[in-house]
């Protein structure tokens, strides 16, 4: 199946010289939900604002549902929801209005059921009739996404949804994104949390300095860029590795108390067994073991420091 | 088109008119209230008529457009400064909406707002006029004109307005113009006296100023007596119209201050 979001070649330089994006090509499948992973000013509120439509492209093209979004925006931006980064509201405006609006914004009929559907899954129906000012931060949060859903996007966009969200809400927002994937939903997020991504993403893109760094299913990422690491507590401290264990990859941990082991877990046939069968001959005991998995933090912060 | 749009961009800007009824409605009838009261029946009972029409009548025209060019010009701008303040604006850059579509939204919610204060401030004067003879006696030889004028000249300030608030940075640039440019041109303009009273280089120079046509022509459609032709001043008022839909054709295929 053709992507839903194609973008090719895309560039873009501002007017101040910046380049915020230098050539990315990138497509996205119908119901996937995909990660943008970057540090600040790495360019992905840009590459979002230019599939929006909030920013115009220097360079290349984007096309969303196969129509080009300068030449045919009506028709991209009817298939897009956005929930943008910063908490932007009509400060006196009820939550009821202000979702409807977003709703006739689109070309679409007023939907009252639909609307109160939207307000009730993002807890919002019992504020429907505050006025945003009076709503605190997470409850503007949950409005801008009453607002990106209320024209039933096929698409949706949310650039940092999480930041400065408490744990009720974080979850409220993942029930609500899966629902939407269940109904086909294609979701693109930002986030510098990474924990977030590794949990809720199909896929990873890593951008940083305007380039896409790479993009990949997220557990073929985790499988071919996670180490693994096992850790042994020794029962007595030793000052240097004996020269028997040389052909292990191991190193001793700073103190002397502990044998470190690291291996590729896709690499690793054996070897553990192998390693212990040699310790046990050597006559080095130890207490305790630990194995642990590298993240995709860990993935992420080598790929963007080896990279920059 | 996207009906829908500019439908729910058109009720949007209304219903914030609704919420601030009193600064939107009561304050200009109030002050222009005050002006009929110590303008038309206090002075202007101790001035003679002018081209046979008594002092209060002749002021009526002037003041009416004298509110029609700030409610429009203020409603204009705000309207489209806010969502840049605020920036909501990202909503309706974001939307299957074209830059026209925008453009009606805003501009025939603030002309309607103008327009609607412009007809309460005329329905006041006659009101005034009724209860105290002595202001003068309202009375429209040409409505369809009297409205023409009205309606272009309420379509072209907000267009103006909105021109403002794009290219107004912070609340300062955005009130410039409604307080500074405004009055002068509103006062200079013939509202209150007529320019044939001046000498004849300062009735020169009234012609350089866009507001005397407004005024002229509306008065006419009232009483049939005015400073300029009225078919010159629809003609200026049709051209003043033309440069401020050229400026927006330009800020829309730029971008200007909008997108990036």
């Amino acid at each position: 199946m053709a992507p839903v979001v194609s973008i090719q070649k895309l560039t873009k330089t501002y007017g101040n010289g910046f380049e915020a994006l230098k050539g990315v090509d990138l497509d996205i499948e119908q119901g996937e939900i995909l990660a943008l992973l970057g540090p600040n000013g790495a360019g992905k509120t840009t590459l979002i604002s230019i599939v929006c439509g909030l920013v115009n492209p220097s360079g290349g093209q984007v096309l969303v549902g196969g129509h080009d979004v300068v030449r045919e925006f009506r028709k991209t931006r009817e298939l897009i929801g956005l929930v943008p980064q910063e908490l932007t509201t009509d400060m006196f405006e009820t939550v009821w209005n202000t979702v409807s609006f977003s709703r006739g914004l689109h070309g679409k009929k007023p939907n009252p059921a639909l609307i109160e559907k939207i307000l009730k899954d993002l807890s919002l129906w019992s504020k429907k009739d505050n006025t945003l000012r009076e709503l605190s931060g997470g409850m503007k949060r949950r409005v801008l996404i009453a607002k990106a859903l209320a024209h039933e996007p096929k698409i949706l966009f949310l650039d940092e949804p999480t930041a400065g969200v408490d744990v009720n809400l974080r979850r409220d927002m993942w029930q609500v994104v899966e629902a939407l994937r269940a109904t086909g939903v294609t979701i693109i997020l930002t986030t510098h949390y990474i924990e977030e991504a590794e949990e809720i993403a199909d896929r990873v893109g890593v951008i940083n300095g305007g380039k896409l760094l790479l993009v990949e299913d997220k557990t073929a990422l985790m499988k071919k860029l996670g180490r693994k690491q096992l850790r042994l507590e020794l029962s007595e401290p030793m000052k240097e590795l004996p020269a028997s264990l040389g052909a292990y990859n191991l190193s001793l941990s700073e103190d002397g108390t502990a044998l470190i082991h690291e291996y590729k877990s896709e690499e690793e046939q054996g070897g553990i067994a192998a390693l212990l069968a040699a310790l046990a001959a050597a006559n080095i005991h130890f207490r305790d073991l630990s194995t642990r998995q590298s993240s995709l933090e860990d993935i992420f912060v080598a790929l963007v420091e080896e990279k920059a | 088109m996207n009906y829908e749009a500019i439908k729910s961009i058109y009720t949007f800007e209304m219903a914030r008119m609704r919420r601030t009824l009193m600064q939107s409605v009561i304050s200009p009838v109030i002050t222009t209230s005050l002006y009929f009261v110590v303008f038309g029946t206090a002075i202007g009972s101790r001035i003679p008529t002018i081209e046979g029409v008594s002092y209060g009548s002749f002021i009526t025209p002037g003041l009416i457009m004298l509110s029609l060019l700030t409610q429009c010009i203020a409603n204009g701008s705000i309207g489209i400064y806010f969502p840049k303040f605020t920036g909501t604006i990202y909503e309706i850059l974001s939307a299957p909406v074209a830059m026209t579509e925008i453009l009606v939204g805003y501009v025939g919610a603030a002309a309607t707002k103008g327009l609607i204060i412009g007809l309460i401030i005329l329905g006041t004067a006659y009101g005034l006029s009724l209860i105290n003879p002595a202001f003068g006696t309202i009375s429209i030889a040409h409505p369809v004109m009297m409205l023409l004028f009205m309606v272009l000249t309420a379509i072209s300030f907000s267009l103006l307005g909105f021109i403002i608030g794009i290219w107004a940075k912070n609340f300062e640039q955005l009130n410039i113009v409604p307080m500074l440019v405004v009055p002068p041109l509103t006062f200079l303009g013939g509202s209150f006296y007529s320019i044939k009273m001046l000498p004849d280089f300062w009735q020169a120079v009234s012609h350089l100023n866009p507001v005397l046509y407004l005024v002229s022509g509306f008065r006419w459609s009232f009483y049939e007596v005015s400073d300029i032709n009225p078919w010159i001043s629809l003609a200026m008022v049709g051209l003043f119209l033309a440069i401020c839909l050229s400026i927006v054709g330009w800020i829309f295929h730029t971008g200007y201050r909008l997108r990036n």
